[in-house]
């Protein structure tokens, strides 16, 4: 649905965006992750159409975004940065007004608008005027907007920014429903909203992707992948370490408390952790060792986050 | 095309009068028209039966209060960010940039049809030429669209209203002074007589004046126009400019 080849973008001297290529079908939610400026909302301005990019191209549905535009437009749904909306309409009068620039007149507007208050949960402001509204209920108007001609393609930049947790539980649901028949980008700080919902991540940083994978991909680049942590009920720590360390594919083992017993062992490969904790059972079973816990460390999103975006953030400074 | 154009004009003639832009703006004309035709230039006691003292004071009213109005116009939508909103809609910019004027335009407009009592008292009072009365009219609504596409420029230009205010008073009060008459006097005392016409006939003055008495000439006419045109086409280069970075 979104084709991206070799996107730039300048703001003067500065270079916010540096040769960004990726595509999105229908049925993946794809996750953008970065540090602050790193270039995630210029990306998905330039995609929505708002700003021309410097270099590169953007087709949404075969449509080129720079060339033909307004079907282009058409497929996209969007909620920019902040949630914008006008204070001094209701909430009704504004989806209403979004629907009629989205080309839904009458009783198709009636429809779409009715729709989008009962997915958003807007029901009880209804008639109220934005500029009244809490934070979350706004921020969920522009969020209704972006769906309200249900949309081949959703763009949202950071649409859990702000919300409380069960509102950021409702709009990640949302999500995770809508893509299944939609192809949805969206932007977030929270690495365990990536998890949550996103089909494949991309991690950008200073105008590059650093990272493109599923989030289980991702996970296996973090240092604690793979690792197997042993609780047992009863025993020795170090002579259950030195078995395990002697087991195949086993690279170190490691205490790490005597009381309750658990141990940890790194394998030699992360791809094959699997094999090491079938052996470190089947060890566990021939010692006669009371297992309380057996559990093989599946890696952490903020690990990997923090390995490629901060050696690179030295660099800068080193450069500046 | 127009369909959007309608649907953005809609929204914003709505956003007028659901704050009290429009309300002021319409009694402040209303009132400052009406001191100025009956206090100042002392329409009873002059016994004609002509609107001129009420025009006349037109170019110097919409000054102040078509900036006023239109100051907002783009300025609001960058300072809330509903300009990427808008500008990610399937829609073209100009549709917006049309559609936004034609409102603020409308404003105007109510503001100008409310004067009616003014045109019923000549009649009740006198044998007044309403022909002149319309043309005039005709006239004071497409020089308030020329100063208003100024604005509509000027508030593409920043996000603070004020800034978009100062810069478009600034903008309109050249376009008077070009053709005001003390101005034009005082210039003919050192610059060629046609470099004189050929300024003055850049000025909102010369064409209104023309217009006052009472002839629909279409060299006028385009005048306004194409200032509209000219600002409002400028308006969207701004708009795409800004966009760019």
């Amino acid at each position: 649905m979104i084709k991206v080849r070799n996107l730039k973008k300048n703001f003067g001297p500065k270079v916010a965006v540096n040769g960004i290529s990726f595509t999105i079908e229908r049925g993946e939610v794809l996750g953008f992750l970065g540090p602050n400026g790193a270039g995630k909302s210029t990306t998905m301005r330039m995609i929505t159409g708002f700003i021309p990019p410097s270099e590169g191209e953007i087709t949404v549905g075969g449509f080129n975004m720079v060339d033909n535009p307004i079907p282009a437009k058409r497929l996209i749904g969007y909620l920019p940065e902040n949630a914008p909306s006008y204070a001094d309409m209701t909430v009704q009068g504004f989806l209403g007004f979004t629907a009629e620039l989205r080309g839904l007149r009458g009783d198709a507007k009636k429809k779409a608008v009715n729709r989008v208050v009962e997915m958003c949960f807007l029901e009880p402001v209804r008639h109220q005027s934005v500029e009244t509204l809490s934070k979350g209920y706004r921020h969920r108007t522009c969020f209704a907007q972006s769906i309200i001609h249900d949309p081949e393609v959703l763009i949202l930049d950071e649409p859990t920014d702000g919300l409380d947790p069960n509102q950021k539980h409702e709009v990640r649901s949302l999500i995770r429903k809508m893509g299944e028949k939609k192809a949805i980008i969206f932007s977030t700080h929270i690495l365990e909203e990536v998890e949550a919902v996103c089909s494949r991540a991309i991690i950008i940083d200073r105008g590059r992707i650093v990272a493109n994978g599923t989030p289980a991909e991702l996970k296996q680049r973090s240092d604690s992948a793979g690792v197997i942590t042993l609780r047992l009920g009863s025993g020795n720590a170090s002579a259950v370490a030195a078995k395990i360390k002697n087991l195949s594919g086993v690279e170190k083992s490691l205490v790490v408390s005597e009381s309750p017993i658990t141990v940890r062992a790194f394998p030699k490969r992360k791809d094959r952790s699997d094999e090491v904790a079938q052996a470190v059972s089947d060890l566990a079973r021939k010692e006669h060792w009371v297992i309380q816990e057996l559990h093989t460390e599946e890696g952490r999103l903020d690990d990997v986050f923090r390995n490629i975006t901060l050696p690179d953030t030295t660099t800068t400074k080193e450069n500046a | 095309m127009t369909g959007n154009v309608l649907t953005i004009a809609k929204r914003e003639l709505k956003g007028y009068f659901s704050s009290p832009v429009a309300f002021v703006f319409i009694v402040i004309f209303l009132l400052l028209s009406g001191f100025f035709t009956f206090m100042v230039a002392d329409f009873f006691g002059r016994g004609q039966a002509n609107l001129q003292p009420f025009f006349a004071w037109h170019p110097w009213l919409y000054l102040f209060l078509v900036p006023a109005v239109g100051m907002r116009m783009w300025s609001e939508e960058r300072r809330l960010g509903t300009i990427e909103l808008l500008l990610t809609m399937p829609i073209s910019p100009w549709d917006a940039i049309i559609g936004k004027f034609l409102a603020s335009w409308a404003v105007i407009a109510i503001a100008l049809v409310l004067t009616f009592p003014v045109v019923v008292t000549v009649n009740y009072l006198g044998s007044p030429d309403n022909g002149v009365i319309f043309a005039s009219y005709v006239g004071s609504l497409l020089m308030a669209g020329a100063y208003l596409a100024i604005t509509a420029m000027t508030s593409a230009i920043t996000r603070n209203q004020v800034v978009s205010f100062i810069v478009s008073v600034v903008l309109s009060l050249f376009l008077i002074l070009a053709g005001f008459t003390p101005v034009t006097d005082l210039l003919v005392s050192w610059a060629s007589p046609w470099l004189v016409d050929g300024i003055a006939s850049f000025s909102v003055m010369t064409h209104f004046e023309s217009i006052q008495k009472g002839v629909l000439d279409s060299r006028d006419i385009v005048y306004f126009l194409s200032v509209m045109v000219f600002t409002l086409f400028t308006t969207g280069v701004i708009i795409r400019a800004h966009r760019a970075g």
